[in-house]
């Protein structure tokens, strides 16, 4: 226990150290907080419509980006469960899904905003990967727990893929799938918001161009409406879910 | 009259509100669809530009990474681990206060949800350049920006944690005359421990990635010599550092992985 203790603070001490972290920056950086908030407070809205498009922009981005993602991430997650398909399927969709989840969403939007030039579509591209990522991967391990009993039972009736697919596989998982996609359109609701730092739409680039001007009372502004806009969107996946009937413990990180 | 008995997986309620649901999902997309900014032409180009982007990544030039990688490297994982010790420093008397099985006292209990969810929903990258406009360009806004960002993942779970936690020993050690820190010590903490360890691990994991694109606001790390790469245009610079990201990203998984399945 103790000694726990002391590596613990002496990692702290030397990664600090190495991080050129010290007392008097922190002093020093406090004070700059201090005329920092003074010139935040009151947030002030300077640029209306940039932030009200800003905003939109955020929320089609997010809306499209789910809405794609979804609809991909449905017949890859079947793709690579291994339990339904063969391996040289299955192993192409499963790395294809690990690609996709390895990189933060900001490599990802650069690598887009590279490909396909500022704006939301590069924003949406991005998001829409994300999602590929986190919800195949979990549809994927979901199938794999699955019984097998109701999917040999509908085979054995000779029932072709589809209809072993519709009867058999979908109904034990559909609900985790749901549950994942909620989860998933709140995610890229926050991610949205960010993209734009980089260049790829939304709210990001308005808040980005604000802090390059020192608009901190605007920079302000954009953050509280940022935040309300998560909390509304946390409550409609909340709804969602209870409309649904799924139960919100589990995927509600 | 049989028509009355059919049965019905859903209420008529609930079926009305499963196609509210589906209408205002329909709506959504198609209003996005329309109004969204989406220039074609940007699109159709998109194969070519993606083909030269690779063919000027390749091939991956790993005499770049003495020169300015390797260091930046090792600062992201001191940046993704030291933002998660403050964070959970901070994050544990957050959740505490939280929990409402545990402060009985509704005011505080919102108070302490406000600040979770509101450093929640400010992204990371938004945190670095809060922290980067107060404390200067660096490692310590990155560390910072970690911290804060992780605060309300690590206080909501801990605080739902606490709240589900069994009452019957706590009641016992109350019952014995126990003083509120043993209660928390003795009673809570061994029902809790689990749930930390791993929410512990989970955040770590989760803050190497994100503490390998704070460098692009200027908050330190391997984001910055990213950020020099793309600036000055040394693709297959950016080639190595894209590999080495992946390479600790992964790294990371592994590990959480193994330690999971060892020891929890």
């Amino acid at each position: 226990m103790l000694v726990g203790w002391i590596a613990l603070a002496t990692y702290v001490v030397m990664a600090g150290a190495r991080l050129d972290f010290s007392i008097e920056r922190f002093v020093v950086g406090l004070d700059n907080a201090q005329r920092f908030l003074d010139r935040m407070f009151p947030p002030e809205i300077l640029q209306a419509d940039s932030m009200v498009r800003g905003l939109v922009e955020s929320l089609e981005i997010s809306v499209l980006a789910s809405c794609a993602g979804i609809a991909l991430s449905l017949p890859l997650g079947v793709l690579a469960a291994r339990n339904l398909m063969p391996a040289w399927v299955s192993w192409p969709a499963r790395a294809l899904i690990a690609l996709c989840r390895s990189f933060h969403p900001v490599i990802v939007a650069i690598l887009f905003v590279k490909a396909v030039g500022f704006g939301a579509l590069a924003g949406i591209l991005t998001l829409t990967v994300a999602s590929v990522g986190f919800i195949g991967k979990l549809f994927a391990e979901a199938i794999e727990e699955i019984s097998l009993k109701q999917v040999e039972a509908v085979r054995a009736t000779g029932a072709p893929f589809a209809s072993v697919l519709a009867y058999g596989v979908l109904p034990q998982v559909m609900s985790r799938f749901v549950g994942f996609a909620t989860y998933q359109v709140d995610s890229n609701l926050r991610n949205s918001t960010m993209v734009g730092i980089v260049g790829a739409g939304g709210i990001g680039s308005t808040l980005f161009a604000a802090f390059q001007r020192f608009d901190y009372s605007f920079v302000c502004a954009i953050l509280l409406a940022i935040i309300a806009m998560i909390m509304v969107g946390e409550t409609l996946a909340r709804l969602v879910r209870s409309i649904l009937g799924i139960d919100a413990r589990r995927s509600d990180a | 009259m049989p028509d009355a008995r059919l049965w019905h997986r859903h209420s008529s309620r609930e079926r009305l509100a499963r196609f509210a649901l589906s209408l205002a999902v329909l709506a959504a997309v198609m209003v996005s669809i329309r109004s969204v900014e989406v220039i074609p032409e940007f699109l159709l180009d998109a194969p070519e530009q993606v083909q030269d982007l690779l063919v000027r990544m390749w091939p991956i030039n790993f005499g770049f990474y003495p020169d300015g990688v390797h260091d930046a490297l090792v600062d992201t994982l001191h940046i993704a681990t030291l933002g998660t010790l403050i964070a959970i420093a901070l994050a544990l008397p957050v959740g505490v206060l939280s929990a409402r099985t545990l402060v009985r006292s509704r005011l505080i209990n919102l108070a302490a949800r406000l600040i979770l969810v509101a450093t929640r929903s400010v992204n990371s990258l938004i945190w670095a350049l809060l922290f980067v406009a107060i404390f200067g360009p660096g490692a310590l806004a990155g560390t910072l920006a970690i911290a804060c960002r992780s605060i309300g993942f690590v206080g909501k779970l801990i605080g739902e944690a606490l709240e589900e936690a069994e009452p019957g020993p706590i009641e016992a050690l109350r019952a014995a005359g126990a003083p509120w820190l043993s209660v928390l010590l003795h009673g809570y903490w061994p029902q809790l421990a689990p749930t930390f360890w791993s929410v512990l691990l989970l955040r770590w994991d989760i803050n190497i990635r994100e503490s390998s694109v704070l460098g692009l606001v200027g908050a330190g790390g391997i984001g910055m010599a990213l950020d020099t790469a793309l600036n000055l245009f040394q693709w297959t610079r950016v080639s190595l550092i894209l590999l080495s990201i992946f390479v600790i990203v992964i790294a990371a998984e592994i590990i959480v992985t193994q330690i999971r399945k060892r020891v929890l």
